[in-house]
């Protein structure tokens, strides 16, 4: 909801006010509050202000609240009491989250839990899986992934709850056929299942899947073991529409070929890394799947496009993804002829893509919405010519690494594609120019302009101040760039979420103050920014409350001072890049006590003893992955070290020397150039 | 050695002739050491000279070579080499070859006629020195040895499909030129092995054996090419032992092949050869040969013995089928819709499986019975491992045959091995999990559930550290956040206002 209108409401209160004795806020009724409440959704700080008005509200908003993703586990008692009719729960970020947590979940919102989330939770094992299955008998959706250790067990307690719909499984990879049979044999309802990654997989359980499950809709076995065996029964999935096979190499052109039977209602393939698909196996799919919109075909090495050829026009692709494949200008002309109403088109690193194939592409498809020609670095302005002068609808626009393209034909963009609102020209040659004629873009959404060595601030301020709608903005070495740009940028786009200024030397602690004005933003890197000090980094974390990433390596001029201002206000942060900073044990133990971190890197901290970084492990609790020089290893205890791996983090010991200084950017650039010419 | 004469499980009671069986033996013994051409060929030499001696040749070996070396080892010895090499070598007979082979048998019998003639002239010295004259007559008895030799190989190069068996069964000539004959450590093994008569001078029995040799050579024989004979039989049996004779697939027109009926005793004897024409099985491989050489002249020749896939063009067997003589079986002919069995193994195979007493039972599960005992034998290693179970508590030896099963009825599910489930359950140190998750009942007061949660909390994560943290549900905050107590910091060289401030709001 947009901060203005909360401000309308508000006076409207204040009305009230005079004519009623009684508080205002009381007359408002019941129904009323919760429209508002259901408008509160784009930052959690205002339904908190909501809450804080008065005790009705604060019962209102505890009825009301259906969402809820704590950042850690010790209160979550408590919360659960307050909010009982919790109906998704997501512990994502509650790395330890063990059977009696679950066990009290369960008993406190039972029924009223629809969804719970314990993807790359660890600690919980099938028996808090179990409690789940036994009292919360509504849950409708499950997400169990990345558990590496996790077995049939709690596939088998999945495969108990009746209504369950959803099922997320990724990377569980000691799950076998057993457990995907339970969970088949258990859950007629099952919409979607993802059993990607769990090598233990084969055809008997994706298949029983298949035969028991007829409602499923999504399914992705991807990087399983299946072979063409499963694949008849799949496609006999009646409301089947959205199927992932990626990286299944059991899975080759007879497997499609000799299908009897197609699937009318799928919608979306995803075959990419498939290795052993050609371009036959690729032409019946087609055939036989009618309805297809979505296909991936990206790293199928062995597919040639001009196979399309084949197809009638009756083809109702949408939508082709062929990163990586083998790619000329007669296939791409085949497949502007047959695949008419395409809409979105990824022909990232294909070799073969030339300002030939490009046109022919073009002159067909006028309403192409996303285009991806990242590394095509063989196309030049012609391409970009035709790409502006037809697809004037586009969306979506991604040329990292074009590195033919010159900034004559960057202006086109800005002055054809009204409607983009994603740009991708990291690494290409663009100029004030060019940037500021993509100032006509003013639904630019995201744009990624690292390492374009030769923009300033007289590019970007333009883009400050027409963009407002801004969220991510990529300035990586951009070295051109100054206080003076970040700061048209800060006044321009309230809602930036996330700013990349690694590199860009000229930034200083005034472009952190312009900065802290936008409340929105959550990631922030600075790397290597010398100028930037701790003055800055407190300024960011007290404006922006939502901070979740920040990167501040060899930035020398941030030390305790500015980790005490971040342990004071930015309790979302979860990864921090500390590395060469001036951090002593003492800014790291105040750092230790935000709950929410998980993620640390602190290399090269010379500030830093051993005995305060044991201290620092000790107490960030939520830790789940921390890279550290090898040579703490041996002065920090080895059984603090394993006490602290118990409790679920992984340490990664880096080996690096200590680096004086950087290279510059144009240096780093010609080095990059030359290694791909190589 | 001893094999050479007769091998201890041989079925001599079939066999009409002896020396057919013994040449099989001897290549297969010779195989191994075919470099030595010379010797190996003496020890087939024994075998069809069974009682000849070959102390005769001692005493005259040398002066013999002597004679033949000038000329024979030109004419002989390539010959030799080439027979020993290939089986089937293409005829050309050298006629001056021929020629020289006459004219040394013309000298030779001149040398025996002056020899025989001085014997005459001095028969009345003889009388008083009887010794001399035994010499006299061994000497003779040699030279006609090798001239009668001469002539059968002479002869022999004329007959073009026995050229081979001539030469390589030829040893007296090869033992005649071998220079190492005497120094030979394995002739010693075969005087041993010869009969102790054989060692008497009898010059008799020597011509007798001779012309026994002489009688073999007329008629042709196959035996060269015997072990390629046998070896096709076998050869039908490894390839068919495995199918279970279905000819259903091949959709022969009736009329087309001869239906063969065998009589169940024959079926159910334990016979593994089988004739291919009669039915008739075998204990034996060799028995089987001997056999079917009764099927006709045929039989015997190499040419028809040979295999058939050299030959495609004629097809010398029609295509037999088999019929269970179990009258109304499908299989039996007398069916309506008959279906033929492939072979004999089948047949076997198919009257055991159907038509008999499963008298084999499964020693591990003592429930499962077969009446073949391979059958038993691939139950036997599958047996017990029934380890995939259905929640109904049927279990399946295959996974799939479960899966096919969970498929089938609505509401089983697999069951997970037991085994399993307790090892991880014991892996997270979460053995009191099962006490405290008693405590979890359907009415569960918030504040019972703060006191557990909180010595949990307590336990693991030592929540005092970290008075920062209330607002740790994303920028959710609460009234009723209980107070910490700051004292029991024990990180208090903090600096106080950095860390121990409760919040922002």
């Amino acid at each position: 909801m947009e901060p203005e209108k909360r401000m309308d409401k508000r006076i409207r209160v204040d009305l009230n006010l005079e004519q009623n004795p009684i508080s205002p806020f009381e007359s408002l009724s019941e129904e009323v509050l919760f429209l508002i409440l259901d408008l509160l959704n784009s930052n959690p700080l205002d339904r908190k202000s909501f809450s804080l008005v008065s005790r009705s509200f604060y019962k209102l908003e505890s009825c009301h609240r259906r969402w809820l993703t704590p950042l850690r586990l010790d209160l979550l008692p408590s919360i659960l009491t307050r909010y009982s009719s919790i109906s998704h729960l997501n512990l994502t970020l509650c790395s330890r989250l063990t059977d009696v947590t679950l066990a009290s979940i369960a008993s406190l919102l039972s029924s009223s839990l629809r969804s719970i989330n314990l993807s790359g939770s660890r600690s919980y094992t099938h028996k808090g899986i179990e409690c789940l299955a036994e009292k919360c008998f509504n849950l409708e959706e499950i997400d169990v992934s990345i558990r590496v250790d996790l077995g049939d067990e709690v596939a088998a307690a999945i495969g108990k709850m009746v209504k369950m719909e959803r099922v997320n499984m990724g990377r569980c990879k000691k799950v076998t056929d057993l457990g995907i049979g339970c969970i088949a044999a258990g859950c007629p309802n099952l919409k979607l299942l993802c059993v990607k990654g769990c090598v233990g997989v084969t055809d008997l359980g994706v298949k029983l899947v298949a035969v028991k499950c007829r409602k499923l809709q999504s399914l992705d076995v991807s990087f399983t073991m299946i072979t063409k065996k499963c694949l008849p029964a799949i496609m006999q999935l009646p409301n089947l529409e959205e199927f992932c096979m990626t990286g299944c190499l059991g899975i080759d052109n007879k497997a499609f070929v000799n299908l009897k039977q197609g699937c009318n209602s799928l919608q979306a393939l995803d075959m990419s890394n498939c290795e052993h698909m050609t371009d036959s196996g690729v032409l019946s799919i087609l055939q036989k799947c009618p309805n297809l919109y979505h296909l991936n075909l990206a790293s199928c090495s062995s597919v040639n496009v001009s196979i399309l050829s084949g197809l009638k026009s009756m083809c109702k692709l949408g939508s082709i993804k062929l990163d990586g494949c083998k790619v000329t200008a007669s296939g791409l002309k085949s497949l502007s002829n047959s695949c008419i109403s395409l809409k979105e088109l990824s022909l990232s690193k294909c070799p073969g893509v030339t300002d030939e194939g490009i046109s022919v592409i073009m002159a067909k498809h006028k309403d192409l919405v996303k285009l991806d020609v990242t590394c095509c670095r063989y196309i030049t302005d012609e391409s970009l010519s035709a790409i502006t002068s037809s697809c004037t609808s586009l969306v979506s626009l991604r040329m990292e690494s074009c590195t033919k393209l010159s900034s004559e034909g960057f202006r086109l963009i800005g002055q054809h594609c009204p409607k983009l609102e994603e740009l991708d020209l990291t690494d290409n040659d663009l100029d004030d120019e060019g940037l500021r004629s993509l100032a006509n873009c003013h639904n630019l959404v995201s744009l990624k302009i690292g390492i374009c060595l030769r923009i300033t601030d007289n590019g970007l301020i333009p883009i400050g101040q027409s963009c407002p709608r801004l969220r991510e903005l990529d300035l990586y070495r951009a070295i051109g760039i100054t206080d003076k740009g970040v700061s048209a940028i800060a006044d321009g786009c309230p809602h930036l979420e996330m700013i990349n200024m690694a590199y860009c030397t000229n930034i200083s602690d005034e472009s952190l103050k312009f900065l802290s004005k936008c409340s929105k933003l959550c990631i922030v890197e600075i790397r290597g920014c010398l100028q930037v000090s701790s003055v800055g980094i407190s300024v960011i974390a007290a404006g922006c409350r939502l901070l979740s990433k920040l990167d501040v390596k060899k930035c020398c001029e941030v030390n305790d001072a500015a980790m005490f201002s971040l342990a004071r206000y930015s309790h979302n942060l979860c990864q921090i890049h500390l590395s060469y900073c001036s951090v002593t044990d003492a800014g790291l133990l105040a750092l230790a006590c935000l709950g929410s971190l998980r993620n640390v890197t602190m290399l090269h901290l010379s500030g830093v003893s051993p005995k305060g970084l044991a201290t620092a492990l000790l107490m960030c609790h939520g830790l789940t992955k921390v890279k550290m020089h090898s040579s703490f290893k041996s002065s920090i205890p080895r059984a603090l070290i394993e006490h602290v791996e118990s409790r679920g983090c992984s340490f990664h010991w880096m080996y690096k020397p200590f680096q004086v200084d950087f290279e510059s950017s144009e240096l780093w650039k010609q080095q990059s150039h030359d290694l791909f010419v190589e | 050695m001893k094999q050479i004469i007769g091998e201890p499980g041989i079925d001599l009671s079939s066999d009409s002739k002896m020396d057919l069986k013994l040449t099989r033996n001897s290549e297969s013994f010779h195989k191994p050491n075919s470099s030595n051409h010379n010797l190996n060929s003496f020890n087939q030499a024994s075998q069809y000279f069974p009682n000849l001696s070959p102390t005769n040749f001692l005493s005259r070996a040398e002066n013999l070579q002597q004679n033949l070396k000038t000329k024979s080892t030109n004419s002989f010895e390539p010959n030799l080499n080439s027979g020993m090499a290939t089986q089937n070598p293409p005829l050309d007979w050298d006629p001056h070859a021929m020629l020289s082979n006459l004219s040394f048998l013309e000298q030779k019998i001149h040398e025996v006629q002056s020899l025989v003639q001085s014997i005459i002239d001095q028969q009345a010295e003889f009388s008083s020195r009887p010794s001399e004259l035994a010499t006299r007559q061994q000497l003779a008895t040699a030279d006609l040895t090798c001239i009668i030799i001469q002539l059968i190989s002479t002869a022999g190069s004329l007959l073009p499909s026995i050229k081979n068996t001539l030469l390589s069964n030829n040893p007296a000539l090869r033992q005649l030129v071998n220079p190492d004959f005497n120094n030979n450590l394995k002739c010693e093994g075969l005087i041993r092995n010869f009969p102790e008569t054989a060692r008497n001078s009898e010059y008799e029995d020597l011509l007798r054996n001779l012309d026994n040799e002489a009688d073999w050579m007329k008629e042709p024989n196959p035996l060269p090419q015997s072990d390629i004979v046998d070896a096709n039989p076998i050869d039908e049996h490894d390839l068919k032992e495995s199918d279970d004779g279905d000819a259903e697939r091949e959709h022969l027109p009736p009329g087309s092949y001869i239906v063969l009926q065998l009589e169940k005793e024959e079926i159910l004897a334990p016979h593994t050869h089988f004739c291919v024409i009669c039915g008739k099985g075998f204990k034996r491989d060799a028995n089987l040969r001997m056999h079917m050489r009764g099927h006709g002249d045929e039989y015997k020749t190499p040419a028809a013995l040979a295999k058939p896939s050299k030959e495609p063009g004629s097809d010398v067997h029609p295509v037999t089928r088999y019929s269970c003589p179990f009258v109304g079986c499908k299989r039996n002919k007398e069916h309506k819709k008959f279906q033929p069995l492939k072979t004999i193994l089948c047949v076997k195979n198919h009257y055991k499986r159907s038509h008999c007493d499963k008298s084999y039972t499964c020693s591990r599960c003592h429930a499962k019975k077969f009446s073949v005992i391979a059958d038993l034998k691939t139950h036997e290693k599958h047996c017990g491992r029934d380890k995939w179970q259905c929640s109904c508590g049927t279990t399946f030896s295959r996974k799939d045959k479960l899966f096919g099963h969970v498929a089938l009825f609505q509401g089983h599910t697999p069951a997970l091995p037991m085994d399993e489930v307790k090892a991880s359950g014991s892996g997270q140190g979460n053995d009191d999990m099962t006490e405290d998750l008693g405590g979890y009942n359907g009415n569960f007061a918030s504040e019972e559930c703060l006191t557990s949660m909180d010595v949990k909390g307590i336990d693991e994560s030592r929540a005092y550290f970290s008075p920062m943290n209330f607002d740790g549900f994303g920028a959710l905050d609460e009234f009723g956040r209980g107070g910490f107590d700051l004292e029991d910091n024990p990180f208090a060289f903090i600096p106080s206002g950095f860390g121990q401030r409760s919040g922002d709001s």
